[in-house]
């Protein structure tokens, strides 16, 4: 193959076996022998429990176990503590995770207080309803500010307060930009919950054999090694006698990356003490209740400005929804403070949080993890700005973006990858025009919105930025092997969830070892074939990993080059690689196979020389120093329809920048799924939690996904200002797409209703939602 | 109380036993070891588990798999034929990439045969209506539609 893959838009290797329904999903493996598991959970968000009754449930035919809290004795550790603090100045921190199963008391509804194990899961679900809970139902807290109250409930007695953390970080001095304001904005945002939704739901076979002493699980994890690595620690094994398997995700975004879920830690034990396989496959009603969540938050924002636009400084203090358990630590309001400064110089910064447990559902990252509400409040302070100081949206953007030479720009505090928050590289406004351009800006603000808004119409604009640190470490590696068939083979760690690894993967792979993309076969998510790395998340894949693998095959190249050249008598240097042969540059009869050298690296009978490595392989690993930071800008114009509050997007565009691009297909695909989850989030998707802490939308008829009526055509075009940081010059792609889509819904609403003085200071909206805010709007301007 | 039922899925007879709650979804699965067939919500939601009873597509996680006794079902592991080669609208799934985790993948295929044998020129609105009913937390849609365009274009070359 003489033609560059990286960089084109191949189909991808992973497809026909996903089309034609073979490829292997958790639920579809299938074991002789397997008995099928059923949770009881909690129907209360807040209660004692007083004893719990098994009502003969054991001796049930078909019933092998049940298991409550007492039952898993020394076993029952709460979860560990999955990402540390990071070095913050200010802090002060409480972690409790999750356990097992509720014992004494259920901290939310969902969570999980007595297991069934049975020949079939028609059977186990049964036997729930014969379980008796005796609960003492306490008072529930569920609203952040009410859970800081004195004498509030306590979601953690032992703690006298439900505060999981507090957090301060400061660039410069917040005081001397106040001083020094022409203006100052002062606002209070809210963000509120949703769910990741995958189509596949979690699930999990865990199978013992006694006679190999092997635990083979099934998970659908982001994170199979970490999973292999802390299960074998739990139980008392050695790692190499637990294998976890990863194999086709529906979906990851994120919650499938929490790690230890009760369920996880539950089937591995069990199925050593019953000696049968066990499957558990999560139903969709269990998801809304015992998957993880995210984006509750509070924000009480202050941007101190000149009049000319130039932002002088940011004070933000915020509530963080950490619900029942906080296993990840600090990773989502570290993440919200350090987005929060998007592309923009802000000299002075004061940052503030307070986690707060709440007896709702636990909370770890969601594609954008925390971004979201910091692109919120920066991006309405700026519009908010804008209009009180008579200047355009775009204006005050340009005015305050970081230049291009100022790169790499250092924002001082720490990002949740432990390294000061600094950008490697960026370069803003010509994202910003070409958005502009795509979207028809001017022609929409002077032609097109007057001639309609005349006629009654109501449309709006908007135009946000953003930007997204990925491609955090610590690291990860990457094997990669020619193989006798000339074919290559590489295996990776993380997991893969639809992101199109084995396409983009093998893509970087070809181009060194000069085969088609389509003749490297990735592994991804075996422990048995790499068990080296941490997982896929933050949008990581494409530059962690892919970097491992550039690393791993040009050392392969190299052996390839090494060999061939003392065989073909030639100098390396006068030796390519194409299709799958090496040969002479311009003499392609003087040429061998890589699969022949494959097998003459792999000697099985004669001598090597001293310190020979046999095959045509070699493992690397990639640890970027720091992420490498990706921006975009996205621009919509919707219309709203006046009698329904339903809204129209009628052009979508999306300018983004994550450096060099190893397949635009794939790319896009990551782009335009992120903005329909973003669209989700901010007009149709809200965990709607009543008071007692009960869910009250906990079904796809209630909770709003986004269909395919919904979600318009996107325009996008890529920027490619490299990462200086990477030998690919790659910055990830996963989560771009929804990050800033909350903030462009709020300025399009408040430019269709500008009339009235619209302001949106919340996410998610919803048709009902947005009628009461133009009502009360209205009101405000005619009083 | 097990129920004998006899049903045609993908041109071949099973006899089976089977529980009168036993879903089809789960019968397709489990019994038959049918596995193309995904179950994402178990309330008719989300039409991944989309299979064709008698050609008309359905949700297989609402109906029982004693509901299926003497009929035909066609699931995602029929579409080939059984000529081992994927059917034109999974080409224009492959070619468009429309299909990320591919988990909804399955039920999107199944509610397509029947639409594109009514509708062999769709509109972009026809498409996006027919796949309002069918949920992907993956694509956005976008290029799904794209897929649907080009697949409905390769039938109409084969047949051509």
């Amino acid at each position: 193959m003489s033609t560059r893959q990286f960089g084109q838009p191949i189909k991808r290797n992973e497809d026909p076996r996903l089309l034609a329904g073979r490829a292997l999903f958790t639920d579809d493996v299938q074991l002789a022998g397997m008995l099928h598991v059923a949770f009881l959970r909690s129907d209360l968000a807040h209660a004692r429990i007083r004893s719990i009754d098994l009502g003969g449930a054991k001796e049930r035919p078909g019933v092998a176990a049940v298991y409550t809290a007492d039952d898993l004795g020394e076993y029952w550790q709460p979860g560990p503590l999955l990402v540390p603090p990071p070095p913050v100045g200010q802090l002060e921190f409480h972690p409790r995770t999750q356990v097992p199963l509720a014992k004494d008391k259920v901290r939310h509804a969902g969570e999980a207080v007595a297991v069934v194990v049975a020949e079939s899961r028609y059977l186990a679900e049964d036997e729930l309803d014969d379980i008796f809970v005796d609960y003492e139902p306490l008072d529930a807290v569920v609203d952040l500010e009410d859970a800081l109250e004195s004498g509030t409930p306590l979601v953690h007695d032992d703690l006298g307060h439900n505060i999981n953390a507090r957090g301060t970080q400061t660039k410069g001095d917040w005081a001397q930009a106040e001083d020094a304001a022409d203006l100052v904005i002062r606002r209070r945002f809210h963000y509120d919950r949703g769910t990741a939704a995958a189509i596949e739901n979690r699930g999990i076979v865990a199978s013992w054999d006694d006679k190999s002493q092997q635990l083979t699980i099934w998970d659908t994890t982001q994170a199979p090694i970490a999973i292999r690595n802390g299960l074998a620690g739990m139980l008392g094994l050695s790692e190499h006698q637990v294998r976890v398997i990863a194999p086709f995700i529906g979906g990851g975004f994120g919650p499938k990356i929490m790690m230890f879920y009760p369920e996880e830690v539950l089937l591995a034990w069990a199925t050593l003490q019953l000696g049968r396989p066990l499957k558990w496959i999560e139903d969709r009603e269990e998801n809304f209740y015992a998957t993880t969540q995210e984006r509750g938050q509070v924000h009480d924002a202050t941007m101190a400005l000149k009049n000319d636009g130039t932002v002088l400084g940011i004070k933000d203090v915020f509530l963080h929804d950490a619900g029942a358990y906080a296993p990840y630590g600090l990773t989502l309001p570290i993440s919200s403070q350090c987005t929060l400064l998007g592309p923009y110089v802000v000299p002075e910064y004061h940052s503030e949080f307070t986690s707060v447990f709440t007896n709702k559902p636990i909370v770890t990252p969601y594609r954008g993890a925390g971004r979201q509400h910091g692109v919120f409040v920066m991006e309405r302070l700026l519009d908010i700005a804008a209009k009180e100081l008579g200047i355009d949206p775009i204006s005050i953007r340009r005015k305050n973006y970081i230049q291009p030479d100022q790169f790499p720009y250092s924002n001082e505090i720490i990002f949740q990858d432990f390294t000061q928050l600094t950008y490697d590289s960026g370069n803003y406004e010509p994202a910003l025009d070409r958005a502009l351009e795509l979207i028809g800006y001017q022609d929409f603000i002077r032609e097109n919105q007057p001639r309609r808004e005349a006629v009654g119409e109501r449309v709006g604009i908007s135009v946000v930025s953003y930007i997204e640190g990925t491609g955090i470490g610590p690291y990860e590696g990457a094997r990669v092997t020619v193989e006798a068939s000339g074919k290559v083979s590489v295996a990776t760690g993380v997991g893969t969830q639809g992101q199109g690894h084995y396409t983009s993967f093998a893509q970087v792979v070809a181009d060194q070892i000069g085969v088609a993309a389509s003749d490297v076969h990735v592994v991804t998510g075996d422990t048995d074939l790499f068990y080296w790395g941490a997982g896929t998340f933050a949008s990581r894949g494409a530059v962690v990993a892919g970097n491992a693998m550039h690393a791993a095959a040009t050392k392969v190249r190299d052996k390839i080059l090494k060999m061939a050249g003392e065989k073909l008598e030639a100098a390396e240097e006068d030796l390519e690689l194409i299709e799958g042969r090496v040969q002479v540059k311009g003499v392609p009869q003087t040429s061998i196979s890589i699969g022949e050298l494959a097998v003459e690296a792999n000697p099985m009978r004669g001598a090597v020389r001293p310190g020979t490595e046999p095959g045509l392989e070699a493992t690397e690993y990639y640890g970027p120093e720091r992420g490498a930071t990706a921006s975009g800008v996205h621009a919509m114009i919707l219309r709203v329809d006046p009698e329904t509050f339903l809204l129209e997007i009628e052009k979508y565009v999306v300018v983004h920048d994550c450096g060099t691009v190893i397949n635009p297909l794939i790319l896009e695909g990551q782009i335009q799924g992120g903005v329909a989850q973003g669209i989700g989030n901010a007009f149709y998707e809200q965990l709607h939690f009543d008071e007692n802490g009960a869910l009250r939308n906990a079904s796809l008829m209630d909770y709003l996904l986004p269909t395919a009526a919904d979600v318009p055509n996107i325009v996008s075009d890529h920027m490619e200002t490299p990462s200086p940081l990477n030998p690919l010059g790659v910055k990830g792609a996963g989560e771009a797409g929804a990050i800033p889509v909350g903030a462009l819904f709020a300025q399009a609403l408040d430019n269709a209703f500008r009339d009235i003085g619209l302001e949106v200071r919340e996410i998610p909206l919803s048709p009902n939602r947005l009628f009461e805010l133009v009502t009360e709007a209205s009101a405000r301007g005619n009083a | 109380m097990d129920q004998t039922i006899s049903v045609r899925v993908n041109d071949r007879s099973y006899d089976r036993s089977v529980e009168p709650r036993l879903l089809l979804s789960d019968f397709l699965r489990h019994e038959l070891e049918l596995t193309g067939t995904h179950v994402g919500c178990e309330h008719g939601v989300c039409g991944a588990c989309t299979v064709l009873l008698d050609g008309v597509a359905v949700r297989s996680c609402l109906l029982f798999a004693v509901q299926a006794d003497g009929r035909d079902v066609s699931t995602v592991e029929g579409l080939d034929g059984g000529t081992q080669a994927l059917h034109p609208i999974q080409h224009g799934f492959w070619e468009r990439h429309g299909l990320q985790c591919g988990f909804c993948t399955p039920g999107i295929l199944m509610s397509l045969v029947p639409f594109l044998q009514e509708n062999p020129n769709p509109t972009e609105e026809e498409i996006r209506d027919l796949l309002s009913g069918n949920i992907c937390r993956c694509t956005g849609y976008q290029k799904i539609v794209e897929a649907v365009q080009l697949g409905a274009r390769l039938i109409q070359e084969k047949s051509a």
